[in-house]
C-alpha cells in the first residue's frame, strides 16, 4: 500500500498490534479510542467473542488531520492472538506499515511471547517482508501486575528484544505507554518513509 | 526561530512558595543586573513546575529595566533547529555572532542536550563567549547538569560554575495561592472549602494543578449553583480518603496518567507533525542533494531545479535515477568523443542531460569525422619484395617485426640511399601488420604527416588530429628526415613516440642515411630512433639486381633472353628504382622503333644517349626522396616515383647516368 500519495496529498499509515492472546493489544486500541476527539476517530470496529477474546480483528481508524499539507490517517489494527487463528492474522498484517508487538509481561507467559514473535517473522515472510526491514517496537504489557509475576524491561528486552528495536513497558488498561508505544512506531514508520523512496 | 515572550509569564504572575522561593530571587536578581550575578543561572525543576515561566518572567523584568537589551528565548531544541538551518545555508557564522550579540540568552529545556555532543560543543562556545562579554545566559532542565546523561564535563562544570538552583512542588499553601490568584485571573470564584480541598491533592506539578482548576470551573459554569467541596471531590474523581490521605504512595507515573490523559491525544499529535513534516519534505532534501552533487560534477540541473518549484512533484526519485541515468550517458558519450577528440569532448553539450539528443548527434558527429589515419599501401605488398643479400638484414628485421609488433625492435628504423626499396618494405610490413586484428595501421610519408599537421592547425583541429594517430596500432613514416626543421611536427612525433613505446605499439621509420648523421633532427627524436633498431639496405647486389630484372622483365611481358639479363645485371646500376627505370627504357625504345627487347638494343639505347651536363648539381642539392605520398585510398600518386610515367626525354637521360 502507498504510504504517502503526492497526488492526492493523503498519508496513509497502517499499523497493527501483535502479539500472544491476552496480551493487551485490543485494551491498547481501547485506550487510543478513548482518548482520541470524537471528530478525529472513526468507528472502532471491534469483533469479539462474549468472553472479549478478539475473533477476527480490532479496527480504528484516526484521522489527524492536515499535516504539512497532508491529509494524515493513521490505521490501527489488532490480531486476534490466539494460535489457531493463523490466517486471519496473516491477513491483517498484509500491507502493514509497522508493528508494535504487545508482550505480556507475565514471566509464565514468555513462551507465548517468543511463539508469537516467531509467528509474526514467518507471517510476514509469507508476505515477502524481512521482519528486519519492517518498523517494529515491543510493548510490554501489565507492568502493573506484582513484581513477582513479571519480568522487568531489561529482563524481557533480553528475551525477546534481540533485535534491539525501541521498547516501552506499559500498563495498557490505566493507560501508562500507550500512546509512548505510539508514538514510537509512528516515528520509526515515518522515518522509513522518509528514506524509502514516495510512491506516486 | 525564537519564540517570543509570553506576556503572562511575569514574576507578578509568577506564585512564590517555599519551594521556588531560591529561584525566584536568583531570577529577579539576574533580570536586575544581567551578566554579573550568577552567570549561567541554571534552573531545574519537574515538569509542570513553572522554569518556563521564571524563564520568561527573567526576560520580561530585565527588558522592563532596561529596554535597550537584546532578549532571547528560545527552547534547546529551537537553537538546534536554527543551528542545523544556519550551518546547511552556509551561516555558521552569522548565527554563532547573532547569539554572541544577545544581553540575555533564555534556553529552555537544556537536558535534550543528551546524546547531542556538537551541540554540547557548540553550547559550551557559546557560554564561554557569552560569559566573557558580560552577556547573561539562563538555562532551565528538568534535571540538575551532573543528571543530563551524557553531558560533557566541561559543561557541567561550566553550568555548575554559576547558580544551580532547583525549584520543587509547591506545598499545600503555595497550591491553594496558585488556585485563588487563577480562578481570580479567570474571574470565577468558588465557595470556601472547594480550592483547599483541590490543593488537598498532591499534584505532581502545577500544570495539572490547573487542569482540576479548569475541570472545576467548567463544571461550575455549568451548575445551577456554586459547587461545594464535596461536589468538587466527586468532579475530580477522588475518594474522599484520598483528598485526606497523603498520595505520596501513588507514582508519578501513575499519577500522570490519570490527570494528563486529556493531552495526550494532543500531544501525540504535536508528536507526529513534527515528524511528518521532516519526512515529507524529504524528498526535496534528496533532489537538493543530486542537484548538488551533479552540479558540483559541471551539470546541469534544470531539470532537477524544476522539480523544487513544485509543491508536490510525483516520483521524484524515478526523476532523479532518469536524471542520473542520462547523465551517466553523457559521461560514456563524453569519454567515447575523448578519445576520437579530446577538444570535441569538452564541448558544453556533453553537459547537459536536458538535451539528450543533441550530445547524441554531436557524438555521433565525431564518431564519423574519426576517419582512420592514413593506411599502407596496397602496391607494396611483401611478396613481390625480391631478397637478396643486400637487404636480407633489413627483410629478417622487418619479418620480426610483424611477427612480434612493438615487442621485438621498435622502433624499426630502415636506412638506405633511395630507391633500394625502403619506401616498399615499410609498405609491406605495414600492410602485413594490418592484416592483425584490431589493428589500425598509420603508414604514410613524413611529408604528408606534415602537411596533415599543418591542416589540422588550420582548420584548428589538431587534437582530432592527436587522436587520430593515437588510435593507430602502429605507425610507419617514411623519409623521416624529412622532419629536418619542423618543430612542432618533431614534438608531436615525439610525444606520439613515447605513447607507441609506452603502449608496445610498433614504430617503423625510413631514413637515408643513420638517424645520427641526420640534420636538423632534435636530440630526443634521434636518441629514440637510435633505441630501436637501426637496419641498413644496401646497394643491390648482383644476385638481387637479376631477380629484379627477371620480375620488371616478366612484368613488362618481354621474353628473357639469358644476353639481355646478363648485359642489365652487369650494368653499374646502384637502386632497384634504376633497375626499374632501365627495363623501362629499354622496353619503350624497343616498343618504339617497333623491335624486340634484345641485348643489342639495349646496348645501343642504354650507351648511346649523350650525358646531360647539369646533373651534378641537382643530386647534391641535399636527400633524394622516395616522394611517395601514399593517399588514405591506398594509390601511388608520385609521378617521381613512377620512372615509366616521366615524359620528358631528359629526365630520362638523368635516370641512365645516375
Amino acid at each position: 500500500m502507498s504510504l504517502v500519495n503526492f497526488t492526492t496529498r493523503e498519508i496513509t499509515c497502517k499499523i497493527v498490534y501483535y502479539g500472544p492472546g491476552r496480551s493487551g493489544k485490543t485494551t491498547n486500541l481501547h485506550y487510543v479510542y478513548g482518548r482520541v476527539p470524537e471528530t478525529r476517530r472513526g468507528r472502532m470496529v471491534s469483533l469479539a467473542t462474549q468472553t472479549d477474546r478478539t475473533l477476527f480483528f480490532d479496527f480504528l481508524p484516526i484521522d489527524l488531520g492536515q499535516i504539512s499539507g497532508f491529509s494524515t490517517r493513521f490505521q490501527l489494527y489488532t490480531v486476534p492472538g490466539q494460535v489457531y487463528y493463523n490466517a486471519t492474522r496473516r491477513l491483517v498484517l498484509q500491507g502493514a506499515d509497522g508493528v508494535v508487538f504487545v508482550g505480556d509481561s507475565q514471566a509464565r507467559q514468555l513462551d507465548e511471547n517468543i511463539e508469537s514473535l516467531q509467528n509474526l517473522q514467518s507471517n510476514l515472510l509469507e508476505h515477502g517482508v524481512d521482519v528486519r526491514t519492517m518498523p517494529l517496537v515491543m510493548q510490554y504489557n501489565k507492568q502493573d501486575l506484582p513484581a513477582e509475576l513479571i519480568l522487568t524491561h531489561d529482563e524481557l528486552d533480553d528475551s525477546l528484544n534481540f533485535r534491539g528495536v525501541p521498547s516501552f513497558p506499559a500498563d495498557a488498561l490505566h493507560g501508562r505507554g500507550v500512546f509512548e508505544t505510539l508514538k514510537g512506531i509512528s516515528e520509526l514508520v515515518l522515518k522509513k518513509l522518509a528514506a524509502g523512496s514516495p510512491a506516486v | 526561530m525564537t519564540s517570543s515572550l509570553n506576556p503572562r509569564f511575569s514574576f507578578e504572575t509568577f506564585v512564590v512558595g517555599a519551594a521556588n522561593r531560591l529561584a525566584v530571587t536568583a531570577g529577579r536578581t539576574v533580570a536586575e543586573n544581567p551578566g554579573s550575578a550568577y552567570n549561567p543561572l541554571f534552573i531545574y525543576s519537574g515538569s509542570g513546575l513553572g522554569k518556563t515561566h521564571l524563564l520568561m518572567a527573567i526576560g520580561h523584568a530585565a527588558k522592563t529595566i532596561a529596554s535597550q537589551l537584546n532578549i532571547e528565548y528560545l527552547t534547546l531544541d529551537e537553537y538546534v533547529e536554527s543551528f542545523h538551518a544556519a550551518i546547511a545555508a552556509g551561516q555558521g557564522d552569522n548565527f554563532r555572532r547573532r547569539f554572541q550579540n544577545v544581553d540575555v540568552l533564555l534556553v529552555d529545556d537544556v537536558q535534550f542536550l543528551t546524546n547531542r555532543k556538537e551541540m554540547q560543543a557548540e553550547l559550551l562556545r557559546l557560554t564561554e563567549a557569552l560569559q566573557q562579554s558580560g552577556h547573561q545566559i539562563v538555562l532551565a532542565s528538568d534535571r540538575p547538569p551532573a543528571e543530563i546523561a551524557d553531558l560533557d564535563e566541561r559543561l557541567i562544570s561550566r553550568f555548575s560554575g554559576g547558580l544551580v538552583v532547583d525549584m520543587g512542588i509547591p506545598d499545600y499553601e503555595t497550591r491553594v495561592a496558585i488556585l485563588r490568584r487563577k480562578a481570580e485571573e479567570r474571574g470565577t470564584s468558588f465557595q470556601p472549602g472547594v480550592l483547599e480541598t483541590v490543593a488537598k491533592i498532591e499534584h505532581p506539578n502545577v500544570r495539572e494543578l490547573m487542569g482540576a482548576l479548569n475541570r472545576l470551573i467548567a463544571f461550575q459554569a455549568v451548575s445551577e449553583s456554586p459547587i461545594n467541596a464535596e461536589a468538587a471531590s466527586k468532579v475530580l474523581g477522588i475518594p474522599r480518603a484520598a483528598t485526606a490521605a497523603s498520595s505520596t504512595a501513588a507514582s508519578p507515573t501513575a499519577a500522570s496518567s490519570t490527570a494528563a490523559s486529556p493531552d495526550e491525544f494532543s500531544q501525540f499529535l504535536t508528536d507526529v507533525t513534527v515528524t511528518v513534516g521532516k519526512a515529507v519534505e524529504a524528498w526535496r532534501a534528496r533532489v537538493a542533494e543530486a542537484v548538488l552533487r551533479w552540479e558540483g560534477e559541471g551539470y546541469r540541473t534544470g531539470r532537477l531545479e524544476k522539480l523544487l518549484d513544485q509543491e508536490t512533484p510525483t516520483a521524484v526519485d524515478d526523476a532523479i535515477s532518469a536524471y542520473v541515468q542520462d547523465v551517466e550517458r553523457l559521461k560514456a558519450l563524453e569519454a567515447e568523443v575523448a578519445v576520437l577528440d579530446p577538444q570535441a569532448a569538452g564541448e558544453k553539450v556533453f553537459r547537459d542531460p536536458d538535451h539528450m539528443d543533441e550530445a547524441e548527434a554531436a557524438a555521433a558527429k565525431v564518431r564519423d569525422g574519426a576517419a582512420p589515419p592514413p593506411a599502407p599501401s596496397a602496391a607494396f605488398p611483401l611478396e613481390s619484395y625480391v631478397a637478396g643479400p643486400s637487404n636480407e638484414v633489413a627483410l629478417s628485421a622487418a619479418r620480426a617485426v610483424i611477427a612480434k609488433p612493438g615487442k621485438k625492435y621498435n622502433p624499426l628504423v630502415i636506412v638506405g640511399r633511395s630507391g633500394l626499396g625502403k619506401t616498399h618494405l615499410l609498405n609491406a610490413v605495414g600492410l602485413e601488420l594490418a592484416k592483425k586484428k584490431n589493428a589500425v595501421v598509420a603508414c604514410l610519408s613524413t611529408q604528408g604527416f606534415v602537411d596533415e599537421l599543418i591542416a589540422a592547425i588550420d582548420g584548428n583541429h589538431v587534437d582530432w588530429w592527436r587522436a587520430r594517430y593515437r588510435r593507430a596500432t602502429a605507425l610507419l613514416l617514411d623519409d623521416i628526415q624529412l622532419l629536418t626543421g619542423k618543430e612542432r611536427t618533431q614534438e608531436e612525433l615525439f610525444n606520439l613516440f613515447n605513447q607507441f613505446l609506452d603502449a608496445d605499439r610498433q614504430l617503423v621509420f625510413t631514413a637515408p642515411a643513420h638517424p645520427n648523421t641526420l640534420e636538423g633532427l632534435e636530440e630526443r627524436i634521434v636518441s629514440r630512433l637510435e633505441g630501436g633498431l637501426v637496419t641498413e639496405i644496401a646497394e643491390p647486389d648482383k644476385e638481387l639486381r637479376r631477380s629484379v630484372l627477371e620480375r620488371l622483365l616478366t612484368q613488362q611481358r618481354v621474353p628473357i633472353e639469358p644476353a639481355l639479363l646478363d648485359y642489365l645485371t652487369d650494368r653499374p646500376i646502384d637502386s632497384v628504382r634504376s633497375l626499374t627505370g632501365v627495363v623501362q627504357r629499354v622496353v619503350e625504345a624497343a616498343a618504339a622503333q617497333d623491335e624486340p627487347v634484345t641485348a643489342g638494343l639495349a646496348r645501343d639505347v642504354l650507351e648511346g644517349a649523350p650525358a646531360p651536363a647539369a646533373r651534378g648539381a641537382r643530386r647534391t642539392a641535399g636527400f633524394r626522396t622516395s616522394g611517395i605520398v601514399v593517399s588514405s585510398a591506398g594509390g601511388v600518386r608520385s609521378r617521381e616515383k613512377m620512372v615509366w610515367d616521366w615524359p620528358a626525354a631528359a629526365d630520362r637521360v638523368i635516370e641512365d647516368l645516375r
